[in-house]
């Protein structure tokens, strides 16, 4: 865990911005729009928050982080590349024939990925199974788990809630990336999720809610969850920091066309000099 | 040749039925872009009903509407039905018999980039093997809009696996599907080739190439999985004593696996498998994967020449 500065971080998130949408670009392919929208705690966590050893990526005592919406893997391979589990060059590889980096995340072929996941609602089960593990072994890592809010839809993520306090596990952190969008569209018109903090306090976990892009509230919530079964609702942009972008689900599984990439990249690194 | 997905097709005959019959209602699970029900949804948003990302409780509303007299389809990716929902599929849908008929897309390594999460390899050993599930694999745009009004004018639980990439289109607009019946597209004396899907038009290539080797292919479609046409195959199978299968799909418990079952009692015929060899797929386009994993024409090709060779003594080319 390095000490890096709220400042930095920022800068790190903007890069981090920055590679998601030249690789997704670059190939050709990849959810970009919900990549973005969670890289900000992606970039809190890995560089923050997280104890973990790039170099050691299967360190015994590490805090574990399992992106169960799996289609944000360009967001996930870009924080470990950048936090030095491989080079930044491998990014665009993505999505490619014999690549490390799949279309969604495989523990088979790339170190730094817990558990495969890409069908959604079943990353948070294993992460339970994750943090039980930890508990049963008296170890002191936390457990973090990405979820979308679209994939709170499934079933399977109310089983493993419940599974969880059941067992009074209290070494996980669920952040939910509550972009209000889904592929069909809007969550709350595809299928009602509100409310959606009462059902996880229901369902026995503590919960807060933060802005999901800012950096400081992301870290402390974090930080005050640890050791605790909390779930943090991260109100978020799907597609956030690229004017054009923003809340246009069209980009869900759709890249930037050339032109478009190099506009939001000059938009970014305007943003960039005044961080 | 024209081009079209089989998705696209399944979109437009859903409009096309929804228009005849009223009774008719659609559900998906959140992925009404990619499916194309969201043609359906657009034309008739009272008859349509989004699940949500909750394939297993999608299917079992489908069944309990299905239950209040309706048809229903429901759609979504084949690695989430028959795979999320399988235990809702084989409990309720299928032990009930209801008239619901499941179409899902992006079946096979042709989905792509995607990766391997999002190839279904398994979905024909898993639906087959249920019983009284009709399982249906159409090879092009023309087949599945035959396939889909056949299924949705007959009562009971049906199976229909489409793909996501434009694939030619081999059959001739008035064509009729029957269920149970493989159709032979092209004669031959020498082995007999059997496939289904995109696999199809792959076949036909073979079969073109090995002529160029002097190898005589008959090439079969076999749409249904099941029922299977057993006499066509025998028939064949009997007559040059030597069968290829194809498939987008695992080699274990697919349509090999099917034919296989079919001529287990037949005498001193020769069958080879050809499809995934127990291994997932990975993600890359989708030519690439059908080279590197033994689909394209070309790899086809260079495993029955090399079988042939060996089996038929005196074959010298
Ligand atoms: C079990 C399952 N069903 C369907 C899909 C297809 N799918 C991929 S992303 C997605 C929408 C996810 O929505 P959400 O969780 O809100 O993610 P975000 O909008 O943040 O990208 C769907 C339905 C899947 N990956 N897994």
């Amino acid at each position: 865990m390095e000490n890096h500065s709220i400042k930095n971080l920022d800068k790190i998130a903007n890069l981090a911005r920055q590679n998601i949408i030249k690789v997704t670009t670059e190939v050709e392919g990849g959810h970009l729009a919900g990549s973005l929208s969670c890289i900000d705690i992606l970039v809190v966590l890995y560089f923050k928050v997280l104890s973990h050893n790039p170099a050691m990526p299967d360190w015994d005592e590490r805090d574990r982080f399992i992106l169960s919406k799996g289609h944000a893997a360009p967001a996930l391979y870009t924080v470990l590349a950048m936090s030095g589990y491989f080079p930044e060059e491998e990014l665009y590889t993505l999505r490619k024939i014999n690549s490390r980096l799949q279309g969604h995340p495989d523990s088979k072929k790339l170190p730094g990925i817990e558990i495969s996941t890409g069908s959604l609602g079943q990353g948070f089960s294993a992460a339970v199974g994750m943090a039980l593990g930890y508990k049963y072994d008296k170890k002191n890592g936390q457990i973090y788990c990405l979820v979308g809010d679209g994939e709170c839809d499934e079933g399977q993520v109310w089983e493993a809630a419940m599974f969880a306090s059941s067992y009074n596990i209290k070494n996980i952190t669920v952040i939910i990336d509550r972009n209000r969008y889904q592929i069909d569209g809007e969550t709350e018109k595809v299928i009602k999720l509100e409310p959606l903090k009462d059902k996880w306090n229901s369902f026995g976990w503590e919960t807060m809610e933060i802005d999901g892009h800012n950096l400081n509230q992301i870290q402390e919530a974090l930080e005050k969850a640890r050791g605790t079964r909390t779930v943090i609702i991260a109100n978020t942009i799907k597609g956030k920091g690229v004017s054009f972008l923003e809340n246009n689900n069209k980009y869900h599984s759709k890249p930037c066309c050339r032109e478009e990439c190099s506009l939001a990249i000059d938009e970014l690194n305007k943003k960039l000099e005044f961080i | 040749m024209d081009l079209k997905s089989t998705r696209d097709a399944f979109g437009e005959a859903l409009v096309e039925l929804g228009s005849e019959n009223s009774n008719l209602l659609v559900m998906d699970a959140d992925l009404s872009i990619s499916t194309k029900t969201c043609l359906f949804s657009g034309k008739y948003p009272e008859r349509f009903f989004n699940a949500g990302i909750a394939e297993q409780n999608m299917v079992g509303v489908a069944s309990g509407l299905s239950k209040t007299g309706k048809t229903v389809v429901v759609s979504t990716l084949a690695v989430f039905a028959p795979g999320r929902s399988y235990d809702q599929i084989r409990n309720t849908l299928v032990h009930s018999n209801c008239n619901v008929k499941i179409i899902v897309t992006h079946a096979g390594l042709s989905v792509g980039k995607d990766g391997s999460s999002h190839q279904s390899i398994e979905d024909i050993a898993l639906s087959r093997v249920i019983p009284g599930l009709n399982v249906i694999i159409p090879c092009d745009a023309v087949e599945t809009r035959a396939a889909i009004r056949m299924a949705v004018n007959t009562p009971g639980p049906f199976y229909i696996r489409l793909g996501r990439p434009e694939v030619p289109v081999i059959n001739k607009i008035n064509y009729e599907f029957k269920l149970g019946k493989g159709v032979v597209l092209r004669e031959g004396n020498d082995i007999t080739l059997i496939g289904c899907g995109i696999m199809v038009f792959e076949m036909l290539k073979t079969a073109k190439i090995l002529e160029e080797n002097d190898i005589s292919a008959e090439v079969i479609n076999m749409p249904s999985i099941k029922p299977i046409d057993k006499d066509l195959i025998r028939n064949r199978a009997r007559k040059t004593g030597m069968v290829f299968t194809c498939e987008e799909h695992s080699i274990i418990g697919g349509l090999g696996s099917a034919v296989l079952e079919t001529i287990e009692e037949e005498k001193n015929i020769y069958v080879k498998r050809i499809g995934l060899e127990d291994t997932f797929g990975e993600s890359g386009l989708p030519e690439e994967l059908f080279e590197k994993y033994g689909l394209s024409a070309e790899k086809i090709t260079e495993k029955i020449l090399k079988i042939y060779k060996k089996e038929r003594s005196g074959y010298d080319c």
